[in-house]
Parts: C-alpha cells; sequence; structure tokens
C-alpha cells in the first residue's frame, strides 16, 4: 500500500507511473489522451468541474513528467489551467462579525482602517497593511487572512497574481526549493521531471555493459520507504538497471573534510549543500557570496568520485529536492551528475515496473559514516563539523543551524551587518532539512529519528575512511 | 600496474580499508610506489568472494578472498613478479 500525504501527490504518481510504464512497454496508444480517461474515467468529475478540465489538466502533468516547457529554465512551473484563482482578498470579515461593542479590532488596527458601518467591521483596504492585529483581536475569529497558499509558503516573494489571477512565478526571484510545489493545495504548481532523461541513459547502458550507471542516494531515503527496509529499496533500486547505489552520504564526509579545510583559510563561511540556500545568498544577498563554500555538495562530491574511479559511468542522483535537479545543470557540477530524480518519481518508477520492494531481499549500504548520513536534518552539517574540528583540534569554529528560509534571512542579515557571533553557517531552505524536502513522498516529525537510527547504524564512526578513498581516488589523477 | 581494491559495501564490511593501508605499507617496502599505481573501485561483482582486488598485468585479472593475513602474499606472488 502506498501512502502519500497528499492526494495531489498520489495524481502525479499515477501520471508518472503510466509515463514509465509506457516508455518500457509502450501500452498506451496515444499517451496524452489515453492516460488522462484512465486516471480520470468519469462520468462524473472527481474534483474539479468536469472531466475534460480534468483531463486537460492531467494533459500538462504528463507534459511536466516528459520534463515540461523547454523554454523555461526553472524546474517548477505554474500549470495554469489547474490554479483555482484563490482569493486573494486580504483582511476578509466573515458572517461571524457580531456586531458587538467592545470593538477590539478597530482598537487594535494601528491604521485606522476598521470602520463600524450596520453595526459591524469593515476594512478599508486602501488603508489595510494587512498586518493581522485584528485577527489576533477578535473574540468571535471573525476576520479571516486570505491569502494564497503559494504566496505564504513562498519566503522569498517570487510568486504573485497575474491579471487573469493564475500565479506567476518570478524566475529572477525564485530558489527552486520547491515549497510551492507542495503547498499548493490544487497541485497546480509542479516540478518538472528528468524522468525520460533517466530511462534514457539506463537503456543506453544495455544492461550495465555499454557504461555502468550508479544511483547517489540522498541519506533521506532512510525517511522515506516506510512499508519496507533501506537495504530493501536498494535492492529495488538495482533491480531498476542501476548498477550500483551509492550513498550521497560518503560524498558528504567528503565535503565535511573540505568544508574544515576551507574555513580555517576563510575563517566565515556558508555552506553549500544546499542548492536553494546557495541561490537566495547569490540573488538576495549578493555582497556576501565571497562565504559561500567552494567545495561541491555531497551529490556532486560522491559523483566525482565515482567517476574518478569508474571514468565512463553514468550517475543519477535520488533526493527529495526540486533545486536537485537545477543544480545538476549547472556548470560548476562539472557535470558529474547526469541526472536526477526525486523520491516520488522512484516510487512510480518501482510501481510501474511491478517491483515490489517490500517483497525483497536486503542489499547492504555501508560506506559512509554517521556524519554524512546525518547531513539530512538540520543541523546536521553543524555536528558534523563541529566533531571534525574537535578530532583534528582546530580551534575557534563558531557554527550555527539555520532551518528554513526565514532562519536564514534572519542570520544572513546580522551576517551582512557585521553582527553575527557565528563564523560558520549551515543553511538550508527546507524547513527541518532534507527530510522535509518538497518532493519527499512523506513529512513528517518521525522522518528525524528515522534518520539518527540511520546515522547511528553506520559501521563507519568517523569520516577517515570516506576521506581516504577521496584522497586515493584524486591521487589517479 | 594498476590494481584496484574493491571498497563496495560488502568488501568494506570485510576489511577493504585495512587492505588498502597494508597494501600501501608493503608496497612502499619494496620501493614500488612508481610502479603500481592503487586505486579504489566501486563494487567489482564479485561479493561472495571476499575482498576482491583487479590487476591489469600480465592480463586483466581478478584476486579474491584477499585478507589482512594473506595480502603480503598475494602481493609477493600475483603482483611483484610482474611489475616492470
Amino acid at each position: 500500500m502506498r501512502i502519500f500525504d497528499t492526494h495531489v501527490q498520489e495524481l502525479k504518481y499515477q501520471v508518472l507511473k503510466a509515463v514509465i510504464k509506457n516508455a518500457y512497454e509502450n501500452c498506451y496508444d496515444d499517451v496524452y489522451l489515453d492516460v488522462p480517461k484512465e486516471i480520470s474515467p468519469g462520468p462524473k468529475a472527481q474534483h474539479r468541474c468536469c472531466i475534460y478540465k480534468e483531463r486537460a489538466i492531467l494533459q500538462e502533468r504528463i507534459k511536466l513528467a516528459f520534463g515540461g516547457n523547454k523554454d523555461n529554465k526553472n524546474i517548477v512551473e505554474v500549470i495554469d489551467i489547474a490554479c483555482d484563482e484563490c482569493p486573494i482578498g486580504g483582511m476578509f470579515v466573515t458572517d461571524s462579525c457580531r456586531g458587538c461593542l467592545q470593538h477590539r479590532c478597530r482598537e487594535a488596527c494601528p491604521r485606522d482602517a476598521i470602520k463600524i458601518i450596520d453595526k459591524k467591521a469593515f476594512i478599508d483596504k486602501e488603508k489595510c497593511i494587512e498586518c493581522g492585529k485584528c485577527v489576533n483581536a477578535c473574540p468571535y475569529s471573525a476576520i479571516i487572512h486570505q491569502r494564497r497558499p503559494c504566496v505564504t509558503s513562498c519566503k522569498v516573494k517570487a510568486i504573485s497574481v497575474d491579471e487573469n489571477k493564475k500565479a506567476v512565478i518570478n524566475n529572477d526571484k525564485c530558489i527552486a526549493c520547491g515549497a510551492c510545489v507542495y503547498q499548493c493545495p490544487f497541485g497546480a504548481i509542479q516540478d518538472k521531471s528528468l524522468i525520460m532523461e533517466v530511462i534514457d541513459i539506463l537503456k543506453g547502458s544495455k544492461d550495465n555493459t555499454a557504461y555502468k550507471v550508479y544511483a547517489v542516494i540522498a541519506p533521506a531515503i532512510v525517511s522515506q520507504f516506510k512499508y519496507a527496509r533501506i537495504e530493501q529499496v536498494v535492492s529495488g533500486i538495482h533491480k531498476l538497471g542501476f548498477y550500483q547505489v551509492v550513498e550521497a552520504a560518503l560524498g558528504a564526509d567528503i565535503t565535511l573534510y573540505k568544508e574544515l579545510a576551507e574555513w580555517q583559510e576563510k575563517g566565515l563561511m556558508t555552506t553549500s549543500c544546499c542548492p536553494s540556500f546557495v541561490s537566495y545568498i547569490e540573488k538576495y544577498y549578493p555582497e556576501l557570496q565571497k562565504y559561500i563554500s567552494h567545495s561541491v555538495s555531497p551529490m556532486v562530491e560522491a559523483a566525482m568520485l565515482i567517476k574518478r574511479t569508474d571514468p565512463t559511468a553514468k550517475v543519477i542522483f535520488i533526493g527529495p529536492c526540486a533545486s536537485k535537479k537545477l543544480e545538476c545543470k549547472l556548470e560548476k557540477t562539472e557535470n558529474a551528475i547526469d541526472s536526477v530524480l526525486s523520491f516520488e518519481e522512484l516510487q512510480a518508477f518501482l510501481d510501474a515496473r511491478d517491483i515490489d520492494v517490500a517483497g525483497l531481499g536486503d542489499t547492504h549500504l555501508d560506506n559512509a559514516s554517521f556524519y554524512g548520513r546525518i547531513f539530512a536534518k538540520s543541523g546536521g552539517v553543524t555536528t558534523g563539523i563541529k566533531d571534525a574540528a574537535a578530532a583534528k583540534g582546530v580551534e575557534g569554529l563558531v557554527p550555527i543551524a539555520m532551518n528554513g528560509i526565514d532562519e536564514c534571512k534572519i542570520n544572513l542579515l546580522k551576517l551582512k551587518a557585521g553582527k553575527a557571533l557565528e563564523n560558520f553557517f549551515e543553511g538550508m531552505a527546507c524547513d527541518g532539512g532534507c527530510l522535509n524536502g518538497p518532493l519527499c513522498l512523506s513529512h513528517g516529525p518521525k522522518n528525524v529519528q528515522d534518520v539518527d537510527k540511520y546515522g547511528n547504524s553506520a559501521k563507519e564512526k568517523t569520516i577517515d575512511n570516506s576521506v581516504k578513498l577521496y584522497e586515493m581516488s584524486r591521487n589517479n589523477l | 600496474m594498476i590494481v584496484k581494491i574493491c571498497v563496495g559495501s560488502s568488501c568494506h564490511l570485510k576489511g577493504s580499508y585495512d587492505i588498502i593501508e597494508a597494501m600501501k605499507k608493503i608496497i612502499a617496502e619494496h620501493g614500488a610506489e612508481n610502479k603500481v599505481e592503487l586505486r579504489a573501485s566501486f563494487c567489482l561483482g564479485n561479493c561472495k568472494n571476499g575482498v576482491t582486488l583487479t590487476a591489469d598485468k600480465p592480463d586483466e585479472r581478478m584476486l579474491h578472498n584477499v585478507s589482512p593475513d594473506n595480502v603480503r602474499e598475494v602481493f609477493e606472488r600475483e603482483i611483484l613478479p610482474y611489475l616492470e
């Protein structure tokens, strides 16, 4: 049984699964016509005004499964017709207003925007600054703040509403964190899939004879497949046609080692693991760019390691993250990663290929250390770098873990103003870190425990062996 | 000669890092640092045969069941004679 957090995820999954199945079995005459009919068979619509609209939206989802609009560089796109034009009324007085005598709302308003007309509160939109004080003041909870969930979810204010009341993403402002993808209640914002690229790579390997295909898995994976053990999921990935599964955590060990060395040189640094955080600094705090670590992210580090030991290898990253799909195409990653899959896509891929993960045997994963594995949670890098510093006798490191863009903002502003007390800034765009990534199958408090458990099960208690492996592979150059 | 030592999960558990260290030492003892290039490799697909090494001379071959106890013997028998 597959458990999704939301029905939107399930719809996306159904589309992906059908498209993948077709890529292997050619089971539809016309994917764009047949798949929507299969998912929304009618005669009654399930959640939109009619089946025709449902099917039209499903066609758009199929387009995204095939990679979406190639002219749009962003990895997240708005599906115009799926956007339900949520109200943007701002402060709104509901019928619950009882026309009381106290008028706490009016007293609370700092801008004098509330008048009492016909005994009831009336908000002057010209004056209202949407501060929300009246919402909290009303004892009947009669005033609500009508905002679009996408706009609220976007911490960098990259989403606006156009003249047709549709959501629009400003690519110059967007950091591709994917929060809106998970938050939009209508599933109208979605990430583009690279699954077709991945299938081409796998098919082209001719069962790993032409070249070998490696999967690099993000440590957050342990919190995802609740119905199976991680060792079984690894077996499942092998069955999809991957030659080897390598933990991104191995790359994280190496990143830790490099970042510590880099910090010793620079004295002040921000981390580079989260591509949305890096993009956030580049777009909003350009003057702090010089502090961004030059060490590549664990994903890229692991891929580079693989390619040094096997130069013809192709590497696919599997993770919870939308922005990794952009990062892999960036020049600085030197094509180390050939493509990226999300956990959602992995689930669809396994099911499309009829692989029952829970019924598989175990394949062990034991290369990475405890520290590499807990990178998935906010504070993971900080814990790792502290201990690495202690082990090497490095002094003076004062790290801080910034959890989510709001915390990043506060601390980067301090840094910019020269008022920061810390000198090592770990930043993650998603609240809670990667295990709350937008393309996770599940988002829950228990996920942190899963990641910790996985970290504790690491045979390697230090990053030493990963670093040894790294240095050995460097010598090959 | 290029010698690759498997560090895939299975070999890793069976101690490939210890073997890498031992091998480095033995190579140094023979002063053969410039003749042997020691590399790591991800899984060589021989998980059931103990820690696996590959050597490319005189022809491409695999050496299985290498352990800290027999690594010196393996080196002297399988690698040393073929060094140029």
